[in-house]
């Protein structure tokens, strides 16, 4: 009898414990929160933060220079034969007689670098355009959206291409660029529904009762309740992004700095090139690429379900 | 002088071409201080005065026409910016569903605050110092800790006493109610009924209720306008209107209203056929074809709206005897 008083007031206890921290939970903190429960975001996060951490201390993790060519390496050197592993160098080499595990290593930095920025400025482009359409509604909104439409209309590696040709001489921003762009639309549609949504929503209704100026109501009613799809599609273009990046460079659209570590360039020319010779030249690239681009699409899907409003206690 | 003085006012929506008469020459006033009720059923207009009152209405499409003379200043005529300036700071509105007009990923506070600042040019921390009071005025308990709590964490109580503090915040002279309680239980809708009225009672504030629920009105309202098809049918002082209602439609409204007095076992009343039985205002009474008490005079041209006594009014070729009991 004594032990169930005891249990119901440890029950008590718990509960109102629990309430009490109750306040104060803002959207994004509770999003974080239940993405850190969800196992699907968590092995997406960490394989992320597993080359992230391979990119920033790319100097510290890689054996050796990615671009020194070493006299222990091109001595094997033939047209049909390329050293595999030795004690020194466990990926083997390159085509050039460079560390081949180097270069994968610093290829994080340039890939994700590249993944990131291209997301970045194609979601900061896309928010702008959506935003405004949204907003602003009328004529303005159609211009916006028919221009989207022109850009939706071609394959995205068409429009790359075609931006990328449009450039007087490749680099590796015009590839950044030219990514950012195709992305631009999507980014744009996405959040110009949502604010269309929001614009008729109840609650902006009652900021308009209450005299709320436009250009708060837009940004603080409208654009935060309208963000949470674009974040989610921000985390799956990054990995559309770096597989992006890596087909143009793949084309020979990329880069032509042969010295640079990348990716989808270590896949394109070397991999395809000498494929017959020493396959892993292509397959370590390739599955680096689809490890990313894997992490990402999981971390999107588990922030989708974590930003969902109906998963909110 | 009335504080608002709503003459003639009439909302034709334009949606594929063909024009609807929404509000169809709605004239009413209210006094400083005073509740008036605007009843009807669904789509008899209710919200569509409100909204136009408030010039709240989407421009496109939609023509308003008619006066809302408030402070002698046209509403209708305003420029946007200076509507703007009176929106929440003279006049406040509170909306039916209470968690859809608050904005989800805002804690309340800064909600409560937002119009604070934007009418009192309040810094931050004062703002939300006032937010506080405020919701403590409505009966939140402990609001210390609401202020920073987000709407789904309320219950609906409290979201729509938290929707009343940020409505009353800046004291406006007129607080217009749509459908206050509708999305609230009975308990709850009681206790927030008691607040408005106590609040109206204690700040002067005017009070328009947009309710179908006669109990609402019965309970807080000085003077009651009948809306049926966009038009006042019939209008009078709470007393009048619950003790003799004159107009067909009222008393049939009335009479629909389960008793605990009278009988248990019979039907309850019931108005025959629906809004869609309806015939244009211009040919005759829109309620001819579904009311009991209809007569040639009924059909053929507009039935005027007579005014009675004690300010009321009535639309009615032949209403309902005064000595007939409800």
């Amino acid at each position: 009898m004594n032990k169930l008083a005891e249990h119901k007031r440890q029950r008590i206890d718990e509960l109102t414990a629990r309430t009490a921290e109750g306040g104060g939970v803002s959207l994004f903190r509770d999003a974080g929160r239940r993405l850190l429960r969800n196992p699907t975001a968590i092995v997406g996060a960490t394989i992320i933060l597993l080359f992230l951490v391979i990119a920033i201390f790319a100097p510290l993790v890689a054996p050796h220079d990615p671009v020194q060519r070493f006299p222990e390496l091109t001595k094997d050197l033939t047209v049909d034969t390329i050293p595999g592993p030795t004690a020194g160098h466990p990926f083997g080499s390159d085509p050039l007689g460079r560390d081949f595990m180097s270069r994968m290593i610093y290829g994080a930095r340039q890939t994700m670098f590249v993944g990131v920025l291209a997301t970045t400025i194609g979601l900061l482009l896309g928010v702008l355009l959506g935003g405004v359409a949204g907003a602003a509604g009328g004529w303005i909104d159609v211009v916006i959206m028919r221009f989207t439409d022109v850009m939706l209309a071609l394959p995205s590696l068409l429009l790359a291409i075609t931006l990328v040709a449009l450039a007087s001489q490749s680099t590796q921003w015009t590839v950044i660029m030219a990514v950012a762009i195709v992305n631009v639309p999507i980014f744009a549609r996405l959040l110009r529904g949502s604010m269309l949504a929001q614009r008729e929503s109840d609650h902006v209704l009652a900021a308009r009762a209450l005299g709320v100026k436009r250009r708060h109501i837009v940004t603080r009613h409208m654009l935060p309740n309208s963000l949470t799809a674009v974040i989610v599609q921000a985390t799956l273009t990054f990995a559309v992004a770096i597989l992006d990046a890596a087909a143009l460079s793949f084309l020979g659209l990329g880069d032509p700095d042969i010295n640079r570590a990348e990716w989808g360039l270590m896949l394109g020319v070397d991999g395809v090139r000498y494929f017959e010779v020493r396959p892993e030249l292509a397959y370590f690239p390739a599955l680096a690429i689809i490890l990313v681009a894997l992490g990402f699409t999981l971390l999107g899907e588990g922030m989708r379900e974590a930003l969902d409003p109906k998963n909110r206690r | 002088m009335p504080l608002l003085d709503v003459r003639d006012l009439s909302v034709v929506f334009r949606r594929d071409g063909t024009p609807f008469t929404a509000v169809d020459g709605v004239s009413f006033t209210v006094e400083p201080g005073q509740a008036v009720g605007l009843v009807g059923e669904s789509g008899c207009g209710k919200s569509v005065t409100s909204l136009a009152i408030m010039g709240l209405l989407p421009r496109r499409g939609n023509k308003v026409g008619g006066e809302v003379l408030f402070d002698d200043a046209d509403l209708l005529k305003l420029r946007p910016q200076e509507l703007r300036d009176r929106r929440g700071r003279d006049i406040g509105m509170i909306f039916q569903d209470p968690l859809s007009s608050l904005n989800p990923v805002i804690p309340l506070g800064l909600q409560v605050a937002e119009v604070l600042e934007r009418h009192q040019g309040k810094r931050r921390q004062e703002a939300l110092r006032e937010a506080r009071k405020l919701l403590d005025a409505v009966g939140i308990p402990d609001p210390a800790r609401r202020l920073k709590e987000f709407p789904h964490q309320l219950s609906g109580g409290m979201r729509q006493r938290a929707l009343i503090a940020i409505a009353l915040a800046c004291k406006p002279r007129l607080l217009i109610a749509d459908e206050p309680t509708t999305a609230l239980d009975v308990t709850i809708q009681a206790q927030i009924l008691t607040l408005l009225k106590e609040l109206v009672e204690d700040s002067g504030t005017a009070l328009i209720m947009i309710t179908h629920d006669l109990g609402v009105v019965a309970g807080l309202c000085d003077t009651v306008n009948v809306l049926y098809a966009g038009k006042v049918v019939e209008r009078a002082a709470r007393h009048d209107l619950f003790g003799a209602p004159r107009h067909p439609y009222t008393h049939g409204l009335l009479q629909s209203v389960p008793r605990l007095d009278v009988d248990r076992g019979g039907r309850l009343h019931q108005i025959r056929g629906s809004v869609n039985d309806n015939i244009p205002w211009p040919e005759g009474c829109a309620f001819a074809p579904r009311c009991d008490r209809v007569n040639d005079a009924c059909v053929g041209e507009t039935v005027p709206l007579e005014p009675t006594f004690r300010g009321g009014a009535l639309r009615c070729t032949n209403p309902v005897p005064q000595e007939v009991p409800v």
